[in-house]
C-alpha cells in the first residue's frame, strides 16, 4: 500500500460524487455530477443506471485532477450508495435491461399489500427484520420480473444480474462483462427483504415467497473487505468496501458503540442507532438493519427511523412552488417570522415512513388562515423535518427505554441553523455537527482504508471526529408540547387519503 | 440595446439590431460582444441571433446570507481541520460585522455557536477586511470614511490601508486579549466584496514572535475565501 489518500464514491439520489480524504479524515478533493430524475407516472421514480455509471467515470478523474493527484496516490476506494434502488442488467452487454427503480418509487404498493395480507408477512419480519413495504428492493425486483418482457426467461439462462447501486458500480469497476465481480454488502442486502439478518445470507424461503430466481442475486460480503481491483475508473486501486449511504454515515460519524446514534439530513432523513450485537425488533415502527460487518467478525446491528421527505420538501418549495431561488434561501424567508403562524406541512409525498408506515397517506398543508404568508410556509417546511425527527426519536426511546442525551447530525441541511436549533428545541437535547459533514463519504472511505490497512483500527478513526457546531435547546416544555400535539393532528389528516380507485 | 432586446422578446439578428439602433454593424457587434462577455446578452445556438442573457436577472439580486453560509460550510470545515483554528464568516450589518457562519476550533474544548453575533468593525480582522474592501460599510460609519483616520482612529486606519495592499487583515488582541484573527475577502459578481472569512485562535497559534502571521496562514485563508467566492457563481 503506497497511496497517501483514500477515495470514496458517494452515489446518491440526485448526484454522484467522488471525495478524497487524508489520514486525518480531512477532505482534500471533491467532484460531483447530477443525474436526471425520471418521474414517468405519479408515484414512479426512476434513474438511468448507465448515466450513473458514466457520471462515476467522470467524477473519479475530476476529483483527482482538482487536487493534482495521480491514481497511484489512492490507497483504496470505498463506495456508499443510495439504498433500495433496484438495477437489473445484462451480464453480456453490460447494459441495464430496465430503468433503475428508485427508493422513492411507490409502484409496488398493491404487491406489498397482497404480501402483507399473507401469513408469510410475519416470516419476512422474523427473518429479515423488515415488515414488507414498497420501500425495499425485492418488491421492485419482482415488479420488474413481472413487467419487463422476457426477463424471467432470461434470468434462468444466467444472462441477467440484479443488484442495488453498489453492486452495479462494483461490477462495472471490476471489469463489467469482462469478469466483473457480482457482489453486494451486508447493509445494502439487509434492505432487500431477502437476507437473513442473522446469517447474513439470502434466505431461500423469502426468495421463493417473492418468486425471485436465485441465479440473478449477487454474493453478500462484509462492508470492510477488499472485493477486487478496479480495472477502469481508478485502475489498479483496490475496492476496500461498500455501504448503504445511511450505514456509511453511521460509520463515518464513528458510532461504533451500542447506543450511539446519528441523523443524516439529505433528500430524506435517516436516524440510525447502533444496537451492538443484538437485533432489536421494533414495536414502534422502526427497522432492524445491519450497521456494519468487518471481514471475519460478527456483525453490528442498528435500529433505524426512516423519514422519506426532508430536504426533498425544500426542493419542492424551490422547484415546484418557486417560492425561493436556492435551497439555502429558505432560512432567510423563514426568519422573517417568529413562528409558523399555525401552519403545518406534512410531506407524506410517498406515504409516511417511520414511525407510521402508512402507504396510503398523502401530504397536507393545514392550519391555513389569511394570516399565513409564504414566510410561515417556509417555516412549516423546515419544521416538518424537525417534527419527523422527534417522532422517530420518541419511537427509539419507546423501544429501547433509553432517552437520547444528544444527537449527532450531518448532511447538507445541517447548514440550516434555524432547522438545527428547532431540532434541538423539539428534542430537548443538544444537537452536534462534526467537522466533516460528509459523513456518508467518510464512512465509505473508512471502510476501504481499514480493509487495506491505511487506518489500523476503529479507535484511530474515533480520534478523527471533531465537533464543529453545537445547538442547545431553548424552547419551553409548554411550547414544545403544543407544537407536538398540533403536528400529531396534522399527521392524522394525511391518513387514508389514497383509496382503491386512485391506484 | 438591452431595452430593445427585451421589448422584441424574440432573438434578433445582428443586422436587424444595427438597423433598429441606427448604429454601424461594427459598432453594434462591439457592444454585443461586451454584453455577451458579462452575460447580459446571449447568442442563440444555431441561428446566432441575440437575446437577453441570464446574467441580467442575476444582477440586482443581493447575495443571500444563508446561501453564503451554505457555500462556505465545506471550505470552512477544511480550513478549521487544516489549521486547528476556529473559522468565522461575516457580512456587513450597519456599522458592524454579523457572523453568519462559525466552525468550532477542532480541539474538543467547550465552545458556543456565535452565529448571529455582531462585532465591531474596527476591532476585528473580519471588520478590517470589510473596511478595506466593502463598498457599503464606510457609509454606516459615524464620520465620513474618506477620512479613515477620523473615522476609526490612526492605528486602525493604518491597518486597514495595509489590508488593502496585501489582501488580508491581521488583528491581535483588540477584541479580546490573547486572541488573534486573520481574514480575507469573499467576493461576488464583478469582484464586489460581500463578506469576509477569518481564522480565529490564541495569539500564539496565529501570530509569530515578530508580530507577523504564522507561515502559510495568509495563503490558506485567502485560498479558502477565493474558493468560497467561486462557488457563489453557482446557483443550486
Amino acid at each position: 500500500m503506497t497511496g497517501r489518500f483514500v477515495a470514496a464514491i458517494d452515489q446518491g439520489t440526485t448526484s454522484t460524487r467522488c471525495l478524497v480524504f487524508d489520514h486525518a479524515g480531512r477532505m482534500v478533493a471533491v467532484a460531483q455530477h447530477e443525474h436526471r430524475q425520471h418521474f414517468p407516472l405519479p408515484g414512479w421514480a426512476e434513474h438511468d443506471a448507465s448515466e450513473i455509471w458514466q457520471n462515476t467515470l467522470r467524477v473519479l478523474p475530476e476529483a483527482l485532477r482538482s487536487a493534482s493527484l495521480e491514481v497511484s496516490d489512492i490507497a483504496a476506494v470505498g463506495i456508499a450508495s443510495q439504498r433500495e434502488t433496484t438495477v437489473v442488467w445484462d451480464r453480456l452487454t453490460g447494459r441495464p435491461v430496465a430503468p433503475a427503480v428508485t427508493w422513492q418509487d411507490t409502484r409496488t404498493a398493491a404487491l406489498v399489500e397482497e404480501l402483507n395480507n399473507d401469513p408469510v408477512a410475519s416470516l419476512f419480519e422474523e427473518v429479515c427484520g423488515l415488515r414488507p413495504a414498497g420501500y425495499f428492493a425485492a418488491p421492485r425486483l419482482r415488479w420488474l420480473l413481472d413487467h419487463v418482457p422476457g426477463l424471467r426467461r432470461r434470468c434462468r439462462t444466467g444472462e441477467i444480474a440484479f443488484g442495488t447501486i453498489e453492486s452495479w458500480l462494483i461490477w462495472n469497476l471490476t471489469g463489467g462483462p469482462d469478469g466483473g465481480e457480482h457482489l453486494t454488502d451486508v447493509t445494502n442486502a439487509s434492505r432487500t427483504m431477502l437476507m437473513d439478518i442473522r446469517t447474513l445470507q439470502w434466505d431461500k424461503r423469502l426468495v421463493d415467497a417473492l418468486d425471485i430466481p436465485t441465479e440473478i442475486l449477487p454474493e453478500i460480503r462484509p462492508n470492510v473487505q477488499v472485493y477486487g481491483t478496479c480495472r477502469v475508473g481508478l485502475p489498479g486501486v483496490p475496492i476496500g468496501g461498500a455501504f448503504g449511504d445511511q450505514q456509511a454515515a453511521l460509520f463515518g460519524q464513528t458510532c461504533f458503540d451500542e447506543g450511539e446514534a446519528k441523523c443524516t439530513y439529505g433528500t430524506g432523513a435517516f436516524l440510525l442507532m447502533n444496537t451492538g450485537d443484538h437485533i432489536a425488533p421494533s414495536r414502534n415502527g422502526l427497522l432492524s438493519t445491519v450497521a456494519y460487518a468487518r471481514d471475519g467478525e460478527p456483525p453490528t446491528y442498528a435500529t433505524e427511523g426512516s423519514i422519506a421527505v426532508a430536504g426533498a420538501l425544500v426542493q419542492w418549495f424551490r422547484d415546484s412552488l418557486e417560492m425561493i431561488k436556492s435551497a439555502p434561501e429558505i432560512e432567510t424567508l423563514a426568519r422573517q417570522v417568529e413562528d409558523n403562524g399555525g401552519c403545518y406541512i406534512v410531506p407524506a409525498f410517498a406515504g409516511l415512513f417511520s414511525p407510521h408506515w402508512q402507504p396510503d397517506a398523502r401530504g397536507v398543508v393545514v392550519g391555513l388562515t389569511s394570516y399565513v404568508t409564504k414566510a410561515h410556509l417556509a417555516r412549516a417546511v423546515l419544521e416538518a423535518t424537525a417534527y419527523q425527527t422527534a417522532e422517530v426519536v420518541d419511537a427509539i426511546a419507546a423501544d429501547s427505554g433509553l432517552a437520547f442525551t444528544r444527537l449527532k447530525v450531518d448532511g447538507g441541511m445541517t447548514a440550516n441553523h434555524l432547522l438545527m436549533q428547532f431540532v434541538s428545541d423539539l428534542l430537548g437535547v443538544p444537537v452536534e455537527r462534526p467537522l466533516v459533514s460528509e459523513s456518508v463519504s467518510l464512512g465509505a472511505a473508512y471502510a476501504a482504508g481499514l480493509a487495506v490497512g491505511y487506518w489500523p483500527d476503529l479507535e484511530v478513526l474515533r480520534g478523527n471526529w471533531h465537533r464543529a457546531a453545537l445547538w442547545e435547546p431553548r424552547m419551553t416544555e409548554a411550547l414544545r408540547a403544543r407544537g407536538r400535539a398540533a403536528w400529531s393532528r396534522a399527521v392524522e389528516r394525511t391518513l387514508h387519503w389514497i383509496v382503491d380507485e386512485d391506484r | 440595446m438591452l431595452g430593445l432586446l427585451g421589448a422584441v422578446g424574440e432573438p434578433v439578428t445582428l443586422g436587424d439590431l444595427s438597423r433598429m439602433l441606427g448604429l454601424a454593424k461594427g459598432t453594434t457587434h462591439g457592444i454585443l460582444r461586451t454584453l455577451c462577455g458579462v452575460g447580459f446578452v446571449a447568442q442563440e445556438p444555431g441561428s446566432g441571433r441575440y437575446h437577453l442573457g441570464a446574467g441580467l436577472a442575476a444582477i440586482g439580486a443581493p447575495l443571500d446570507p444563508h446561501l453564503l453560509r451554505s457555500r462556505s460550510v465545506n471550505w470552512a470545515d477544511g480550513l478549521a481541520a487544516r489549521t486547528g483554528l476556529e473559522v468565522q464568516v461575516g457580512i456587513p450589518k450597519g456599522p458592524a460585522v454579523e457572523l453568519i457562519h462559525h466552525v468550532f476550533r477542532p480541539d474538543g474544548s467547550p465552545q458556543k455557536l456565535r452565529v448571529g453575533e455582531l462585532q465591531p468593525l474596527h476591532a476585528t480582522a473580519l471588520g478590517h477586511v470589510l473596511l478595506a474592501f466593502s463598498p457599503v460599510v464606510s457609509r454606516h460609519l459615524p464620520v465620513d470614511a474618506r477620512n479613515l483616520d477620523a473615522a476609526v482612529g490612526g492605528e486602525v486606519a493604518r491597518d486597514v490601508r495595509r489590508t488593502q495592499r496585501r489582501g488580508w487583515s491581521l488583528v491581535d488582541g483588540m477584541l479580546a486579549p490573547g486572541v488573534a484573527a486573520l481574514a480575507a475577502p469573499i467576493r461576488h459578481h464583478g469582484g464586489a466584496v460581500v463578506g469576509a472569512l477569518a481564522v480565529v485562535g490564541p495569539s500564539t497559534s496565529v501570530v509569530g514572535v515578530g508580530g507577523e502571521p504564522r507561515p502559510s496562514l495568509p495563503e490558506l485563508v485567502s485560498t479558502t475565501a477565493r474558493s468560497v467566492s467561486s462557488t457563489l457563481e453557482e446557483r443550486l
